[in-house]
């Protein structure tokens, strides 16, 4: 472990007297949880509160030409029916793009569509009324005359000459484009004793969070502030975008985030209804509520993953990887979403392949284009399956060609674990990862060997059953190179601001928000060790900007690594604070005196020399009792921001285990595996639910996930019985194992863990399809979800 | 719309309600617009997902897939009315040990489909459902977060332990009515006791 001593002691943060780093603690937010008694958006209702319902557009690419609202505002409990034009003149629009993305384009985004509607869902008019079934049915009376336009969605013609530009200001279809080479790729594949190439497909999917988004935006114009409920990952973020383009000091906007119904990457972008929701707010001086149907979801929320890969890989026969090379094509929505936009999904491909291995020989192009479908952006994992997935099958395929064994080839690939500092193919660098590591421990756990034995064993009873594997890597702890530097307003650092209450509790106040992932646990934990009280005298405040420190929120696993090392600071730095006022009450020196168990001690025997009820007890009420000139300091604040290193790198491997029915194309998952290094594991249990979570996620996109569009952009497959959503009776189980390499660039050493799972997972069951099918000559499955169907074709192909 | 206005009396978790609706209304829009009892979730309107699962005289029903009106003269428990009448307290502190849930909007509708699963396995005397049963149970119920092993684990531990909790057992096998005695409030089995691992 490498801790550095903490300040005032010489026991590290892992081995403080009731230390909590390290330790499976229970979320103390789960009981109301369990009892029906949270609070997500939602649920909020206010005095006075109207609702809102949308008038979207059933076409993916057409001209408003008139829209009548007669009827709808005569409906019965109407307050409002308001059109793009008339929204315009209260919520300026916005342009999604980033300064260091170079040459990325995209157009202003209203949040009501203004003439021409660019996607099936965008919205065209909203309808504001007491109820939302009010608003719903007066929804239907609104009488939009549309002219159909032709609508652009293949991306592999996008850019044609014959093909329509959707904003005909931007010249062409093209949103960004990435080239980068590195090494000698022309060198490595000219020295390669075998090429394998291969062109892998991507099934647009989306996050489908169980609750759906929901705002509730309160304009009170006695105070003149803006007051927005919203399920978001990134509260400050919001209250910067909502000023912005209301027109308000950032002052005059809160934003709070209470319970989230989970998030996943959907929650942390600008989306068109929630900023019409706000505006609406603001033009009718009352609180307006929008929470999302499903289907409203499914052609609103960011889709993410449409790619279209063309990929080739150089090995030799003894089995080295000598250069790679990518084509990667990706169809966005209309827009490039604000303010992350819709660039890095593809730049973390290029950022992304191949970043494991030695082999620095690389080429790669990624072009993103505007599409006439629901837009696309960030989701949990950003890049990463679509990177591991080719990078992953490219290794598997070139094992299978050259007859080695495909952990032995990554063996021999593989970054070596004393190599380090590294840096992979695109540049990125590495602190230190543990790639043999965590094969080893990972071949040990799934009895690798046994599995092989039991395949050849089954396949001669006609059972046919895959092992696959993904190593991966994933960015987690961003420094500002994420945002920051690209114009956006979005912090990287984070901060915790922790007070002694007067009966020696601790109040935490946090930037990072709760999404469901155990952040207030962690951020518990770190305090609790910090200061040296039982975590049940912690109580964890987050998602409100009136009352948290200014931070980035929860994404790019961010929320342990950077919110907990805030926290832990904070919480050394309020036990000093309060050790100071002790040592006065006490006449003893501040370093004489520890806090642990959530009593004050001599540090050298532990001996009990007074309660922190006490010390609060005598500052708060009797500080006449102290010396003259001595000023007791219960709050402590402090920040963090990663600073030595871009990005914290984690890594890992997953494995599959699958069975393929041959006669009906069935995959049954039987098992899957992950070995991951996030470095200090502040919780373990909460670590490996992340890891579970993230797995089955990539699991539906595996097997089940697409979003189906036809050739006009009509989403065809938009509610839950249609979109295929992993359930309990398909899922496996799941084992996690752990190695730790601690960053350096934190007193704690953690590094995230929310996306590794997401990572490898689909890379790891389409290689554990194509290892079971391999025997009967099947043609390789490069294109995911592996359906039944999919799986009929390559068999009846080999 | 006042012919489709009807008026309806219902017991809810135990309270009786008079209460006028749109004929339109479903329950699950009832009890959370109407009675404020937001514990039930709103979250396909399409009787997918589960998370507005609740009891309608003592089988779970589709909160958005039943109408309000539909349940004149019956019996409705909720989330809220479950909890506090202590009938799954020990799924729920197993649920909590376990991390069985993340983001928790779907905790609600898992924890009273658990609880039917059990319920009728006790009554049927047929013993502690297997992981198969359970995750085939639950295939009504959508987790986004948590992979749902963390789910399966908990049942399963909670399901072993009421086998030799003949208090628990009781309780669960009577279909708990609405108001259970309050001596059983607090009576679930600690996770710890079950062998779940912290």
């Amino acid at each position: 472990m490498k801790i550095t001593p903490d300040l005032s002691s010489e026991l590290t943060a892992l081995d403080r007297p009731n230390s909590y780093i390290g330790r499976a603690v229970p979320r103390p937010n789960l009981k109301r949880l369990t009892h029906g008694r949270a609070q997500y958006v939602s649920d909020v209702t206010l005095p006075r509160m109207a609702h809102v319902a949308f008038v979207r557009s059933p076409y993916a690419h057409a001209r408003i030409k008139s829209i009548d609202a007669a009827l709808a505002q005569a409906a019965p409990g109407v307050i409002a029916v308001v059109t793009g034009a008339d929204l315009a003149k209260v919520i300026t629009p916005w342009v999604g793009v980033l300064t260091h993305l170079k040459g990325i384009k995209s157009a202003p985004q209203h949040a009501i569509a203004v003439d021409v509607a660019r996607w099936q869902g965008e919205a065209v008019a909203a309808v504001v009324a007491r109820t939302r079934a009010e608003a719903e049915d007066a929804r239907a009376l609104v009488a939009v005359e549309y002219g159909e336009l032709p609508a652009v969605t293949d991306p592999e013609t996008a850019l044609d000459a014959a093909t329509p530009v959707i904003h005909a200001a931007l010249g062409d279809n093209l949103c960004f484009e990435r080239r980068h080479t590195a090494g000698d790729p022309d060198g490595g594949f000219a020295a390669a004793d075998e090429i394998v190439e291969a062109t892998f497909r991507f099934g647009r999917h989306t996050g489908v969070t169980n609750e759906p988004r929901a705002v509730v935006a309160d304009w009170n114009c006695g105070d003149e502030r803006l007051t927005v409920y919203q399920g978001t990952q990134a509260p400050h973020m919001m209250q910067n975008l909502f000023a912005k383009h209301l027109g308000l000091e950032e002052h005059q906007v809160r934003v709070i985030t209470k319970d989230v119904g989970g998030s996943f990457g959907i929650k942390v972008h600008t989306y068109a209804d929630e900023m019409a929701t706000a505006a609406l707010s603001k033009q009718l001086c009352r609180p307006v509520k929008f929470v999302a149907d499903r289907s409203e979801s499914f052609v609103t929320d960011i889709h993410a993953r449409d790619h279209r890969v063309w990929a080739k890989i150089g090995v030799t026969r003894d089995g080295a990887i000598m250069a790679w090379e990518i084509d990667d094509l990706t169809g966005i929505g209309p827009y490039s979403v604000y303010p992350r936009t819709s660039g890095i999904e593809a730049n973390q491909v290029v950022n992304l392949v191949g970043g494991p291995y030695i082999c620095p020989n690389y080429r790669a192009l990624a072009r993103v284009v505007f599409q006439n479908k629901n837009v696309m952006c960030q989701y949990r994992a950003v890049g990463h399956p679509i990177a591991t997935h080719v990078t992953e099958s490219l290794v598997e395929l070139a094992a299978a060609r050259i007859g080695m064994d495909p952990l032995e080839l990554r063996r021999r690939n593989l970054i070596p674990d004393d190599a380090y500092p590294a840096q992979g193919p695109s540049g990125i660098k590495f602190e230190q990862l543990s790639h043999h590591e965590t094969l080893a421990h990972l071949d040990a756990m799934m009895n690798y060997a046994g599995l092989r034995a039991e395949q050849a064993r089954l396949r001669e009873r006609g059972i046919y059953r895959g092992v696959g594997f993904a190593s991966f890597i994933e960015v987690t702890n961003p420094s500002a190179a994420f945002y920051g530097i690209g114009g956006a307003r979005i912090s990287a650092q984070d901060g915790a601001t922790v007070r002694l209450d007067a009966t020696g509790a601790v109040f935490c106040h946090t930037g990072v928000t709760e999404q469901g992932q155990g952040a207030e646990a962690v951020i518990a934990q770190c305090v609790a060790s910090g200061f040296g009280v039982p975590i049940e005298h912690v109580r964890v405040v987050t998602g409100d900007t009136d009352n948290v420190p200014y931070g980035g929120g929860t994404w790019a696993s961010r929320a342990a690594g950077i919110g907990g090392e805030a926290a832990w600071q904070a919480g050394k730095a309020l036990r000093a604070n309060v050790l100071a006022v002790a040592g006065q009450v006490l006449q003893a020196g501040p370093a004489s005196l520890d806090i642990r168990g959530g009593v004050v001690v001599d540090r050298a025997d532990g001996r009990e020399r007074i309660s922190l009820d006490e010390v609060a007890r005598i500052a708060y009420f009797r500080p006449d009792t102290l010396p003259p000139g001595f000023q007791a300091e219960l709050v402590a604040t402090r920040h963090y921001v990663p600073k030595a290193w871009p990005f914290a790198f984690t890594n890992g491997i997953q494995a599959s285990h699958v069975e393929v029915d041959i006669e009906t194309g069935r995959v049954t998952l039987l098992k899957h595996w992950c070995v991951e290094d996030c470095g200090t594991v502040i919780n373990p249990q909460l670590v490996e639910e992340q890891i579970r979570g993230g797995v089955v996620q990539g699991l539906g996109a595996a097997l089940f996930e697409k979003c189906e569009y036809d050739a006009r952009g009509q989403l065809l497959n938009g509610n839950m019985a249609d979109y295929l959503v992993p359930l309990a009776a398909e899922m496996p189980d799941i084992e996690v194992g752990h190695v730790v390499s601690p960053t350096t660039d934190s007193e704690l050493g953690a590094k995230g863990a929310g996306e590794a799972g997401t990572a490898g997972a689909t890379a790891a069951v389409a290689n554990a399809v194509n290892d079971a099918l391999r025997v009967l000559g099947a043609r390789e499955i490069t294109e995911v979800p592996i359906t039944p169907e999919a799986v009929l074709r390559a068999v009846g192909s080999g | 719309m006042t012919e489709h206005v009807r008026s309806i009396a219902l017991t809810v978790n135990g309270e009786d309600v008079h209460e006028t609706v749109e004929a339109r209304t479903s329950l699950v829009d009832f009890l959370r617009d109407r009675l404020g009892l937001t514990g039930s979730h709103v979250g396909c309107e399409q009787g997918v997902c589960g998370a507005c699962t609740v009891r309608l005289d003592g089988v779970t029903v589709r909160g958005c897939l039943v109408l309000a009106v539909q349940c004149a003269g019956c019996r409705v428990e909720t989330i809220e009315g479950v909890s506090d009448a202590g009938e799954i307290a020990d799924l729920q502190e197993a649920f909590v040990r376990r991390n069985s849930l993340q983001c928790g909007f779907c905790t609600p509708g898992m924890l009273l489909a658990v609880q039917e699963l059990l319920a009728s396995r006790q009554r049927a005397g047929s013993g502690a459902p297997s992981r198969e049963d359970i995750r085939a149970h639950l295939s009504g119920n959508y987790c986004r977060c948590t992979g749902y092993q963390a789910i399966v684990d908990a049942v399963e531990a909670v399901a072993r332990a009421r086998l030799t909790s003949p208090l628990v057992g009781r309780a669960t096998a009577n279909g708990a009515a609405a108001r259970s005695p309050s001596s059983l409030v607090g009576q679930g089995v600690g996770a710890e006791s079950i062998g779940i691992a912290p």
